[in-house]
């Protein structure tokens, strides 16, 4: 199989990510959308790797992976306590710093 | 010899410093000791005369060096004293006439309760003035002459809390200071033109100068002569200076003050030589304020302001013929000698009047004093009698030769400037015939004020009456004396220098016109104010004599040009500031104001819009490297 429809995949992956994180108002799914974003950079990354024969985009690929896995970790840390404060998960109504 | 000099100024300037540092400790003994340092000044002038008199004309020139005020390398200020027959004239008439005005103001103050700093003023005044004349070089001239306005502000506001005195003092400043502006400028551009301000370099060194730059250099000192010795256009604060107490209207309007305009233009008599048209100013200047003086002298009922008008109207006498150039150098000193000794004559014959009527000055509420005053009545008419030009007395001598002068000048010009000179003679004998007859002569109209109280007209005590006997005998006998011989020419001669001119008519047939006049004068005056009786309430009057009543419209015309004019400068000034200056700066902030009120509105809190800055910007940066790379 060509290995540029990997690519094709990962910029419909990427657009579909960047898109729900224009237009979802809930932080989960805008953070979904993310993840969403990583993920196709990771498969780009790796399909790159494949074409030019040699490692640096599967090493670059976990170097993603691992700032993924901290920006769960923070990134639902916020989402929680901004559901706890606000009782609402929407990202249009924590738009002032202040409560 | 030298060494006495700076006595002279020390003196007064000593009297000064202790009267007015001193305190009250000194208030009954305050005016005995400025009248003793006054005449100690004189007693040292007398000295120093009768040595100028013992040597040769060519050495009658002492210089005193005191120290050098600003050593700066190629600008040397010194302080140095410069004792000629110029500056002694000077010396004996300020310090003279100078400490007879002391002496009558002992009287004449007595109530006051300031009268020993009165003194204190008195003695500042004479300080000044004879550092004027006195110093060697413009700048430390300039020191005096600052010092001259400086204590005729003193005196002409001395009764500040009426405030009219207090704005006639201010005007008197202000007016000064335009003046005074065009002296330090002269002194700029010789310092330019010369190297020096000092009077040796400067007159030394006048050939080398081009004709344009002695003329603005002479133009600038007219100015500031004009402010000084109130000539037209710089003449409006003299008549306000009446305010004053009448001691100080004598002192600035005979032995101080106004003759120092007279002074600056003789003293740079070498100056004025080498620049025809500056000269040609100054004698359209003096026939102007002569004849201007003259006019308004006519109008006033106010005894010391008609004497104003006739001040005015002298020394636009003496500028005239100090335009005249070296024709007319001695005659216009010798006339300010005269002057100095019937016009004080004349102020203190006015203050004694003042003293006896309860300080009253409207000559229309006086008439027939002469039976209530004899002593003012006969030394104010021996002083009137010089100054209308009578024959064998002071004014006759003085004027004559003015007008003779005048007439020599040659040309149209020379017939012009004469004929004024004599018509301004025919007016001066009209008003001060009027100032005569209205206060000596005819019915008695004074009539008692609002608390009742009638003035009971008096003769004034001996210490006041006694220095106006001495002035009389200097208005009688002054112009002869000076006259016999040529002997005031001949003194003067060596410093400023003479020429006879050829007149165009005899000096015979000057006197004849001069005395024509005189009748005329005299006899129109009789017939308005000696044969009728003269209304307690002015008339109504022409056109003419309502314009002279408000000093030929001076003020106005000061108004309307310079108040105004300057109101209209400032307002459009202002204009230009809030639109033009303001527009700029205010502009700018409100430009970035509105700009940056754009600009928050992207920073709205919305984490979506973030985002979408965030991919609109990627997206640009990966459209621009794709076209790049395109390209």
């Amino acid at each position: 199989m060509n290995p540029v429809n990997y690519l094709y995949l990962a910029a419909l992956l990427f657009t579909i990510g960047a898109t729900g994180v224009l237009i979802r108002r809930n932080a989960i799914v805008v953070f979904m959308c993310v993840e969403l974003m990583l993920n196709a950079c990771n498969l780009a990354f790796v399909t790159f790797s494949r074409l030019h024969g040699n490692l640096d985009g599967q090493v670059i690929a976990f170097f993603t992976m691992v700032v993924a896995a901290a920006e769960v970790v923070v990134g639902l840390a916020i989402i929680v306590s901004l559901f706890r404060t606000r009782h609402s998960a929407s990202v249009d109504d924590a738009s002032l710093m202040k409560l | 010899m030298e060494k006495l000099i700076a006595l002279l100024i020390a003196a007064p300037l000593l009297g000064a410093v202790v009267l007015l540092v001193g305190g009250r400790r000194l208030d009954r003994v305050g005016h005995w000791v400025g009248t003793l340092l006054s005449t100690a000044s004189f007693v040292v002038g007398v000295f120093l005369f009768a040595d100028l008199l013992g040597r040769n004309a060519e050495h009658r020139t002492l210089i005193q060096h005191l120290w050098t005020w600003i050593p700066v390398e190629g600008f040397q200020a010194d302080v140095t004293f410069r004792l000629d027959q110029l500056s002694m004239t000077f010396v004996l008439l300020i310090t003279g006439v100078g400490s007879l005005i002391h002496l009558y103001s002992v009287g004449y103050m007595e109530h006051d309760e300031r009268r020993r700093r009165f003194f204190g003023y008195l003695n500042l005044f004479l300080a000044a003035m004879l550092l004027l004349v006195l110093a060697d070089n413009y700048l430390l001239l300039y020191v005096g002459w600052e010092g001259v306005g400086l204590a005729s502000y003193l005196l002409i506001g001395f009764w500040q809390h009426k405030p009219s005195a207090a704005t006639a003092a201010k005007k008197a400043f202000l007016v000064n200071r335009v003046g005074d502006m065009g002296l330090s400028i002269a002194i700029m551009l010789m310092f330019t033109t010369f190297g020096s301000f000092a009077f040796g370099p400067v007159f030394g060194h006048v050939d080398g100068a081009t004709e344009g730059k002695l003329t603005a250099i002479g133009l600038l000192l007219l100015l500031a002569a004009c402010g000084k010795s109130a000539q037209v256009p710089l003449q409006s604060w003299l008549g306000d200076a009446m305010e004053g107490p009448t001691p100080v209207s004598a002192l600035i309007h005979a032995a101080t003050m106004v003759t120092a305009g007279v002074y600056l233009i003789v003293r740079s008599a070498a100056v004025f030589n080498a620049a025809p048209d500056a000269q040609l100013v100054v004698t359209v200047v003096g026939t102007v304020t002569l004849l201007f003086g003259a006019i308004v002298g006519c109008a006033k009922d106010d005894i010391k302001k008609a004497l104003a008008g006739s001040t005015m109207s002298q020394i636009g006498y003496m500028v005239l013929a100090a335009g005249l150039g070296p024709i007319g150098y001695v005659f216009a000193i010798m006339h300010l000698v005269t002057h100095g000794f019937f016009k004080a004559g004349l102020f203190l014959g006015a203050g004694s009047v003042m003293h006896g009527m309860n300080d009253e000055v409207d000559m229309r509420k006086f008439g027939g004093l002469r039976k209530y005053m004899p002593v003012t009545f006969i030394t104010f008419g021996l002083g009137y009698l010089a100054i209308i030009g009578f024959p064998g007395l002071s004014g006759f001598f003085s004027k004559d030769k003015i007008i003779e002068a005048a007439f020599a000048k040659g040309g149209t010009e020379g017939w012009i400037l004469g004929g004024a000179a004599l018509v301004g003679a025919a007016i001066t004998a009209f008003y001060m015939t009027r100032v005569m007859l209205m206060t000596f002569f005819g019915e008695k109209r004074w009539q008692p004020d609002e608390n009742g109280a009638e003035p009971h007209p008096h003769e004034s005590p001996k210490v006041m009456t006694i220095p106006m006997i001495v002035l009389a005998v200097g208005s009688v006998f002054g112009g002869a004396f000076f006259s016999i011989g040529d002997r005031f020419l001949k003194w003067l001669e060596p410093v400023t220098g003479h020429s006879e001119g050829h007149s165009p008519v005899s000096a015979g047939e000057i006197t004849i016109a001069t005395m024509a006049c005189l009748v005329i004068g005299v006899g129109i005056a009789w017939a308005q104010y000696g044969r009728r009786p003269v209304p307690a309430v002015a008339p109504r009057g022409s056109l003419l004599t309502r314009a002279a009543r408000r000093d030929l419209l001076q003020d106005d015309f000061n108004h309307v040009v310079l108040v105004r004019g300057g109101e209209h400068l400032t307002r459009s000034l202002v204009y230009v500031d809030h639109t033009l200056v303001d527009g700029v700066v205010n502009g700018t902030a409100a430009g970035f104001g509105g700009l940056s009120g754009r600009l928050r509105r992207l920073q709205n809190g919305f984490a979506r819009s973030y985002a979408v800055s965030m991919f609109g910007g990627a997206a640009l940066l990966v459209a621009a490297t794709l076209l790049m790379r395109a390209v």
